[in-house]
């Protein structure tokens, strides 16, 4: 047994024996955190560089966690007080860090395709932290960690990925991921947040307009946020009026009246595409996903840090 | 192949090792003493050797736990080496703590165990008993306490130590 790929770039290209390796030795890094002593020392020899392009809190801090805990020498480079600022291009960036000894590269980047693109231009391990709106394979294996946590398995559990998809890099990966494991997806958004390749790059998932028909379907509903950011034409009148049709609130839950698991990748705009008492409510398994989030980036490091391909189970 | 120990030969040995064990740990210390099963193949050995001790009528049941080595291993970066379940429940603070692993080699399992063992506290004591001692090949200064049996090999030669649990019988071979 061995992992198909020496760098994560996406779910896509991973199999499924890569990905239930993942999520297996994840669940042994879980056990590690929760003991008083957290600290490893099996990565002494690995030097990393965290280089975001991009904002991020959860996804750098827990990048970050993951690695000191696994004793791997880190750096982090954010492009404010950067050279960047100067004008120096990604890929020298990249080739003058890895000249200082640097074995991997975690690497946040608004423009879809850069973890590619530097996968192809250096020899260091490339480990894909979100780019653009392509991929986001860590979150999308803490997602999978999450609902197996919960339902003990994966195949065959319904969940509903809700929100804004078009401008979203979590929903391919966890499409990719769950359709693989044999999840069933349902996608639910105004049609305007809604890419139109999406039934002819996944033909396995479900389409829907309406929330309540979504939910009803659903065990598990993954909202995601409304990516202000990203959209320069409207795609809906107001925030009021999306909170209105799609946003996950107390009275249509409690009109489906089913036990629905709730997810959100984060950041939370509140009030928005989800209320704050769903937020916080015993249901929401949000901050569950976080605390997985670290286990899951340390099985990842782990795992393709060496570029060993032979596995010896003793 | 050749087969080294039978399964009553193994049962004995078992027995003859919990009733050592229990012979150095009195009544009163086995509520201070965890037994650590190293895994993956050490934890049924440990297995084994508790249930012999739980029989033997003592109040209080033996504490126990298993411990895997894979993420304090010398070699973990030579190749890819996948983690198995770590269970221990007890504080090993001024604890006394048996080791016990199906056969010692080179000393460096035992070695990554006892560095995996300190993030669950500082015991007072620590011993080592094993099924099988292939001495004179040890590569770091470690030796057992408890032996079930020692065996003369050369390096290229493999011990396996079969359970019925795993394997479907209870059996040493030499390979």
């Amino acid at each position: 047994m061995q992992l198909t790929q020496k760098n994560l770039l996406g779910i896509k290209d991973l199999s499924i024996n890569d990905i239930q390796t993942i999520l297996q030795t994840s669940t042994h890094f879980k056990e590690i955190l929760q003991r008083v002593s957290k600290q490893l020392p099996s990565l002494r020899d690995l030097t990393v560089v965290n280089l975001f392009y991009e904002n991020s809190t959860r996804t750098r801090i827990s990048f970050e966690l993951a690695e000191k805990r696994l004793g791997a020498s880190i750096i982090n480079f954010t492009t404010s007080g950067s050279s960047s600022a100067k004008g120096e291009t990604l890929l020298d960036t990249v080739k003058n860090i890895l000249r200082m000894k640097v074995d991997m590269v975690v690497v946040r980047h608004s423009a879809s395709g850069v973890p590619h693109f530097l996968a192809k231009q250096t020899n260091a391990i490339i480990i894909n932290a979100g780019d653009g709106t392509n991929e986001h394979p860590t979150q999308a294996l803490q997602d999978a960690y999450s609902i197996q946590e919960k339902f003990g398995k994966i195949e065959g559990v319904k969940v509903a990925i809700i929100g804004d998809i078009l401008h979203s890099r979590v929903a391919p990966s966890n499409i990719y991921l769950l359709t693989k494991m044999g999840a069933e997806v349902m996608i639910c958004a105004p049609p305007t947040l809604l890419p139109k390749y999406l039934k002819e790059a996944f033909p396995l998932i479900h389409i829907e307009y309406d929330l309540e028909k979504t939910l009803r379907w659903c065990d598990v509903a993954n909202v995601l946020r409304i990516q202000l950011e990203r959209q320069n034409q409207p795609l809906f009148s107001s925030l009021r009026e999306y909170n209105l049709s799609y946003g996950i609130k107390k009275n249509i839950l409690h009109r489906i009246d089913k036990e629905i698991v709730i997810m959100h990748p984060g950041p939370i705009n509140r009030g928005v595409e989800i209320d704050s008492d769903i937020a916080d409510s015993e249901q929401s398994i949000i901050l569950d996903q976080v605390e997985n989030g670290v286990a899951i980036r340390m099985g990842v490091i782990y795992l393709f840090s060496g570029s060993p391909i032979a596995v010896n189970t003793k | 192949m050749k087969t080294i120990l039978k399964a009553n030969q193994i049962n004995l040995m078992i027995k003859r090792l919990a009733f050592q064990l229990m012979e150095n740990y009195k009544t009163e210390d086995i509520e201070n003493t965890v037994f650590i099963g190293l895994q993956p193949r050490g934890g049924i050995f440990a297995e084994r050797i508790i249930k012999e001790i739980n029989g033997m009528q003592y109040p209080k049941s033996a504490l126990y736990g298993k411990l895997d080595i894979t993420f304090y291993r010398d070699d973990i970066r030579q190749a890819l080496h996948l983690p198995n379940q770590t269970s221990i429940a007890h504080n090993l603070d001024d604890k006394r703590v048996v080791f016990i692993d199906d056969v010692l080699f080179t000393g460096r399992s035992i070695r990554a165990g006892l560095d995996a063992m300190l993030d669950f506290g500082r015991p007072k004591k620590v011993e080592l008993c094993i099924l099988i001692d292939r001495r004179f090949r040890r590569e770091y200064p470690i030796q057992p306490d408890y032996v079930g049996k020692e065996i003369d090999t050369i390096n290229s030669q493999k011990v396996k130590v079969l359970w019925k649990e795993t394997d479907n019988k209870d059996e040493v071979v030499l390979i």
